[in-house]
């Protein structure tokens, strides 16, 4: 590769034609799922069918199934919930601010990531309503008007938790579906099935791609890349004043908000990495998802990795010297504590083996970057994991200290999350397309016109 | 076969720069129902097609800043008028800790309207019966050619000189797009409407059948159902097989004291009243009276009843006769019946009894009141 950095590297190899970059896409949507595809789907919906048995036993027994106890109340149920929204950080990210900051290089992975961003947040969502014990009363989370005469309290963070993440979730479904519209309008003048044609017309909503309609379109896309952008950066601020706004030591810190951002990027683009290598691989996408698309990835990671480092350390440094006994007492016990291992855990996956994407090698190798990746998931779920069970473990009296020991349906559950989020992966890989057709036919070589810079211009 | 209706004539080009320039050639001959239908957004095409930036941004300003004005009013009417109540020492209307439900609510008006706006009143979408679908002009569009539409709606458009001006931009090939007789993708065609009938019914009964086995098992429900015997159920352990236990021979129920002289006319004089007539007690048979008497009785025992007729109305309370009546005599009547008056005794207690008989006398001294009580009642303070 050449070392020039003064010149983009192009966004697609191979000098595919606008044609080529279509049928490529839209091949798995063509041909009938092999065995691959149906090894994979059993997998993950056995692992999803593990988590429904656990949370049927749970709804039936309640929550004293799991292993949350007095001191610590917030168990395996809030861990998952903020490490997938982290996760449902990356799609948003790639797609709206890479948007605005002009990197053509998003194009290829924008979809993929937006879907796992969607899919990501469904997860998410499970957790706190679950977690509630009574998941058939979330309704009393919206602002209705009842026959109690009670309204909600606006001004709690676990209202504003439930505003941002379905927000969130909205938003990103409506930039979605908005990217996919002319993408059915392409699936729906290629395809010979006639019920297929159906279904994508009305998808499609008739799409023409008139250049009338397509002024207007960009202009919306610029519009919603501008609202997702703060909206992306406020739902995991707001996410960790869950724990800031409280007044326990290890939760009330004001870096939690920039600290909870960048540990979500970091994490989402690590998802994104451990998911692209494969699907890049299975059908044959090497020449849109390339090795640059990766290696720019596993910048992010590397710089935001870092970031989420250079906190951890605010974090001792501030409970040191604020003077504050009991802030210090939870960060020591942190690191030498009974959860010392989950500590341990968490700095080397997330701080030291990251650094190894210094060596451009390794940021262009797929073994080496998929064990990395894979670290870096189990790391920020042990983050959270930390940030949740070693606070309340050691309450302020010794006489209320306690263990938290997850039981085999917390396992399950956090099991039958990813069962989920790779069921509806594995499903839309093989039902929309997953990569921007549009988008990518018009960053291909010669798709634009030369008087105007064309393909080249900054 | 009927003469079919033009909608316009169609031109392909293989390649972005010819578009560019047929769509500056196009807008510089005068056309005003013109399209250019490109597989994705090409550079400079709105400047070659002459057309005014888009207005868009207004729709999201006005709507995202409804979103802002909805939130604010919400939270301001729901938490300091209709039910104030203050929460962590914070105001009634506490803005910082508004600030995110706001900011949400911006953000989803913003772009929810905005993305419906532009696709229903900018585009007119959804419309599957346009006469461009399914044309080969729309199949190569959609792919990988770029093309120009000149529509038969055009104030200067005549079949021969348009297709002669498109001819003279050397386009790949073209076309003259009809009307079409019927729509083309039928989405009432039978074939996709059974799929859709046969999807609705197999979810709408799996989810019937799966909400009415699995929603109506009772969740963590050991608290209400607990191994103790409860009142009214049946017990293996007792040879009866009652879960309770009939009282002991002549126990007497609290409150439910035996009244002796049931069935009787004329009870005995022993009867005495046990309550003396304080202002509490006269104001619980004040209360009493006017519950369970006065219906029939009227509010001042004269016998006027608010029955209507219903019932032939009791005679007053005020007559010799029954000033007579011994107190025990007016219990007797209560608590015994009288007549077609029922018993009472299980709606109005003993002690209740016993006051409505202090406020029936009280009642009968002020309707027959002699000299002396006028002038007591004008030195006492009657509010």
């Amino acid at each position: 590769m050449s070392t020039d950095y003064s010149i983009e590297a192009p966004s697609i190899h191979g000098r595919l034609s606008l044609a080529e970059i279509e049928e490529l896409v839209a091949q798995p949507l063509d041909t009938k799922p092999d065995k691959k595809f149906f090894i994979a789907i059993t997998l993950s919906t056995g692992a999803l069918l593990i988590g429904a048995f656990c949370l049927t036993i749970t709804f039936l027994y309640g929550i004293g199934m799991w292993g949350n106890n007095q001191p610590v109340g917030w168990g395996f149920g809030i861990t998952n919930f903020v490490f997938w929204v982290g996760i449902g950080h990356a799609g948003t990210l790639i797609s709206a601010i890479l948007f605005l900051l002009r990197q053509r290089w998003r194009t290829g992975i924008a979809r993929f990531s937006e879907a796992m961003t969607i899919f990501a947040v469904m997860c998410a969502g499970i957790f706190p309503v679950i977690h509630t014990g009574r998941p058939w009363l979330a309704g009393y989370l919206l602002p209705y008007p009842n026959q109690h005469g009670l309204w909600i309290n606006f001004t709690s963070p676990i209202i504003w938790d439930v505003f941002a993440v379905s927000v969130y979730l909205s938003v990103s479904l409506i930039f979605w579906y908005t990217g996919l519209i002319p993408d059915f309008a392409i699936l729906r003048d290629r395809t010979t099935s006639k019920i297929k044609k159906t279904i994508y017309s009305i998808f499609s909503l008739g799409w023409r791609h008139s250049n009338r309609h397509w002024q207007h379109y960009e202009k919306a896309y610029v519009i919603l890349a501008g609202f997702a952008t703060p909206l992306v950066l406020s739902v995991h601020t707001i996410v960790s004043f869950d724990f800031a706004v409280s007044i326990l030591p290890g939760w009330h810190t004001t870096i939690f908000p920039p600290y909870f951002v960048a540990g979500a990027i970091f994490s989402g683009f690590a998802m994104v990495v451990t998911v692209l290598v494969i699907v890049r691989k299975i059908f044959d996408l090497q020449n849109i998802i390339t090795m640059d698309h990766l290696e720019k990835m596993n910048k992010v990671i590397l710089a935001t990795g870092m970031m989420v480092g250079y906190a951890y350390a605010t974090e001792f440094f501030i409970a040191w010297y604020s003077g504050v006994q009991f802030e210090q007492f939870v960060f020591i016990n942190r690191v030498f504590g009974p959860y010392a291992w989950a500590y341990w855990i968490m700095v080397s996956c997330n701080v030291i083996i990251p650094q190894l994407f210094w060596v451009k090698k390794i940021r262009r190798s797929i073994p080496i970057m998929m064990v990395i990746v894979i670290l870096v998931n189990v790391g920020m779920w042990f983050e959270r994991f930390v940030i949740v069970v070693t606070s309340l473990h050691r309450d302020f009296l010794p006489s209320s200290w306690g263990m938290f020991i997850p039981t085999v349906y917390d396992l399950g559950i956090l099991l039958g999350s990813f069962g989920l989020f790779f069921t509806l992966v594995i499903l839309f890989t093989k039902t929309l397309p997953v990569v921007s057709i549009s988008e990518v036919k018009a960053i291909a070589e010669g798709s634009q016109p030369t008087h105007h810079g064309g393909n080249h211009h900054g | 076969m009927a003469e079919k209706k033009i909608f316009g004539i169609t031109a392909l080009f293989k390649d972005p720069d010819s578009i560019i320039s047929a769509a500056k050639k196009t807008s510089l001959s005068g056309y005003t129902k013109w399209d250019v239908n490109t597989p994705y957004p090409i550079h400079g095409m709105d400047n070659a097609m002459n057309i005014k930036p888009s207005k868009l941004g207004f729709v999201t300003l006005i709507c995202g800043l409804s979103g802002t004005t909805i939130a604010l009013l919400l939270m301001w009417w729901t938490m300091s008028v209709d039910y104030p109540m203050v929460i962590g020492g914070k105001p009634f209307f506490s803005l910082p800790a508004f600030i995110p439900v706001t900011f949400e609510l911006t953000v989803i008006l913003a772009t929810a309207s905005t993305v419906a706006i532009m696709f229903a009143f900018f585009f007119g979408l959804p419309e599957n019966s346009h006469p461009l679908h399914d044309t080969d002009y729309m199949k190569k569009v959609s792919r990988d050619h770029y093309g120009v539409v000149i529509e038969a709606d055009d104030p200067k458009f005549n079949e021969t000189v348009v297709k002669d001006f498109l001819k003279s931009l050397n386009p790949v090939s073209i076309d003259v797009i009809y009307y079409p007789e019927k729509e083309t993708y039928p989405i009432f065609e039978p074939k996709f409407l059974g799929v859709l009938a046969a999807t609705a019914i197999i979810v709408s009964l799996g989810t019937y059948l799966t909400l009415n086995s699995l929603m109506y098992i009772e969740p963590f429900n050991w608290m209400m159902n607990q191994d103790k015997i409860i009142p009214q159920s049946k017990s293996e352990y007792f040879a009866d097989e009652r879960g309770m236990r009939m009282p002991v021979e002549g126990t007497v129920a609290r409150g439910f004291i035996p009244y002796p002289y049931l069935g009787e006319l004329i009870p005995t004089e022993v009867l005495l009243n046990p309550s003396i007539s304080t202002k509490a007690i006269l104001e619980l048979g004040e209360r009493k009276f006017l519950t369970y008497c006065s219906p029939c009785h009227g509010d001042f025992g004269d016998g006027d009843s608010r029955l209507r007729g219903q019932f032939q109305n009791p005679p007053t309370l005020h007559s010799d006769r029954a000033r007579n009546f011994s107190d025990g005599m007016i219990y007797h009547i209560m608590t015994n019946g009288q007549n077609i008056m029922p018993s009472y005794s299980s709606q109005v207690s003993r002690e209740e009894r016993w006051a409505i008989v202090n406020y029936i006398r009280v009642l009968q001294r002020a309707k027959n009141a002699n000299e002396h009580d006028v002038e007591f009642a004008k030195n006492i303070n009657i509010e």
